[in-house]
């Protein structure tokens, strides 16, 4: 039975990282500042919607593209906060989380040689699944300009065979964000070389600083933009997978190709459940929103007062603190951090090298957990200072 | 709210350098704003929300709600006759409400039997009221916000990207 995975599944995901995952896993009573999805549960109108819509009996599949009325209230969804126009028919998809969105949408843009430019640190699917789809991930280190792609690191990078670029902001590890004047210019560059852009807008709801910019309002991005948001982390719908794509009518009719055949549909429960999130869950993403926002100008103050140099990120739920005064690298620290105090984080490592020094701490716990990890971390630093 | 009202009243122990790190505020605006709401009135107390089911032997083992009818006095209507049953120490709340009664009254007591006695000896016969209707309450399930079901065990897997 030698060798039977194939040679592109057998070398992902550096085993490091994984052997530290068990590790947490397998211990008890671990304060977990590693996960990467809301503490909330999903706003009981939101679940009490699916309930229903069992009890109703509806347990059949729905159109490929995605229940009628939840890509109605995309659209609307959309158009409302945006000002964007997307048609429900022909320029939305529904999908099974964002996940599914941009697996489909490398497959159907990419041909074997095609390069796809990801700025990292990284969310870690978005390399794995440009390789399984046969493109070549052309990583940018970011670290040198604040974990932010700039126009000019993009100009460096782009050549011939440069397909697309994944944007993910508000960002996973860091936290990042960018402003209008930002995107603009980064758009000029995409525009100027015809490269597509992937943009994962996950947390933008979670924004805190400003109001989020969406990547297809900017000057003639929208015909060169897919854009993928979804329902995990603002309505807290994290398992039942739901999320969505919007886009030029002939990626997304080439993205609605492959999922046809592949997933058929997403869960009709949670299709119904998320329809009734865009329609009564806008107060509680507020509510949640205020939550974090306390949380995270919380945490930016306490990590600064304990010398891990870190600024206010504007969105998502994770701040991404600098370790180098400690001398430790990013899995020292974390792996000690664990054995020590019995505190999990992730290291930076595990969403590109270029994010060595740094760990990734999410605030989506209760604070009375905060307030303790950070008092056991306190306890860790007095040791690597 | 205010956001300092909303995370008092959610932990009324949270302290004020706590407060100013989450709404990035100076320590000393935050504890004047706490000072002057509580001198005015918009912070009535704190105090912790006991569930009174895990613990046995207490003085207030049983609770009722009590809607009271009422003849209104002359030109006080309900205000007199409410203050009068609102001072009795078993009285825990007291409402004007809408519908067929007039007053929601609640009331603690050791037993059923002390909660009886109040309403038949104390309560009834009181001037100006009309009648009552007790209501024994047999389950607590949700209280100020809070769910007193028994936490369940937290369900997130411990890390993830």
């Amino acid at each position: 039975m030698k060798n039977i995975i194939a040679n592109k599944v057998q070398v992902m995901q550096p085993s490091g990282i994984r052997a530290f995952f068990d590790l947490v896993l397998g211990m008890k009573e671990v304060i977990s500042l590693g996960v990467g999805e809301p503490d909330f549960v999903t706003p009981w109108q939101i679940r009490e919607a699916g309930i229903y819509s069992l009890e109703q009996g509806f347990t059949s599949y729905t159109s490929n593209k995605g229940l009628y009325k939840l890509r109605l209230g995309i659209c609307r969804y959309l158009k409302n906060k945006y000002n964007l126009e997307y048609c429900p028919e022909e320029e939305t998809l529904v999908t099974v989380g964002v996940s599914e969105g941009l697996d489909l949408v490398l497959r159907a843009i990419i041909n074997p040689g095609d390069k796809v430019l990801i700025p990292v640190p990284s969310y870690v699917s978005y390399g794995p699944v440009t390789e399984l789809a046969g493109g070549i991930p052309v990583y940018i280190d970011t670290s040198k300009d604040g974990f932010k792609i700039t126009p000019k690191l993009l100009e460096k990078h782009i050549d011939k065979k440069t397909k697309a670029v994944i944007l993910n902001y508000p960002t996973n590890p860091t936290g990042v964000s960018y402003r209008r004047k930002e995107l603009d210019q980064i758009n000029k560059v995409l525009l100027k070389h015809k490269v597509l852009c992937i943009s994962d807008e996950v947390y933008g709801d979670l924004t805190y600083d400003f109001e989020h910019v969406a990547f297809p309002t900017l000057p003639k991005a929208k015909e060169n933009t897919v854009y993928f948001n979804g329902f995990s982390k603002a309505y807290a719908m994290t398992g039942w997978r739901v999320g969505f794509a919007c886009g030029p009518k002939e990626i997304i009719a080439a993205m609605t190709k492959i999922h046809q055949y592949t997933i058929m549909c997403v869960s009709i429960t949670s299709q119904m459940a998320a329809a009734e999130a865009l329609v009564t869950g806008k107060r509680y993403v507020q509510q949640m929103k205020r939550e974090y926002n306390r949380r995270r100008q919380f945490i930016v103050a306490e990590l600064n007062a304990l010398g891990l140099k870190c600024s206010l990120p504007q969105g998502a739920f994770y701040v991404f603190p600098c370790i180098k005064s400690t001398g430790l690298s990013s899995m020292e620290f974390s792996r000690k951090l664990l054995d020590e105090q019995k505190v999990a984080v992730v290291p930076g490592t595990a969403f590109g090298s270029s994010a060595e020094g740094y760990i990734r701490i999410s605030y989506a716990s209760s604070m009375d957990n905060l307030k303790e990890a950070l008092r056991r971390i306190a306890l860790f630093l007095q040791k690597y200072r | 709210m205010d956001e300092i009202l909303e995370i008092l009243e959610k932990d009324g122990r949270a302290s004020v350098e706590d407060i100013a790190k989450m709404l990035r505020k100076k320590p000393l605006d935050v504890k004047k704003a706490i000072k002057q709401y509580e001198k005015e009135g918009a912070i009535l107390k704190y105090k912790a929300v006991i569930n009174k089911d895990l613990i046995k032997d207490s003085e207030s083992e049983v609770r009722a709600l009590i809607e009271v009818n009422i003849i209104p006095q002359k030109d006080l209507g309900f205000e007199k006759i409410a203050e009068r049953i609102y001072s009795f120490p078993e009285v825990t709340s007291c409402y004007l409400i809408s519908g067929t009664y007039d007053l929601l009254v609640v009331v603690e007591g050791k037993n059923l039997h002390t909660v009886s006695n109040f309403v038949a000896e104390k309560l009834s016969c009181l001037e100006n009221v009309r009648g009552t209707a007790t209501h024994f309450l047999l389950k607590k399930y949700k209280e100020d916000g809070v769910i007193l079901k028994q936490k369940s065990e937290n369900k997130r897997i411990a890390i993830s990207y």
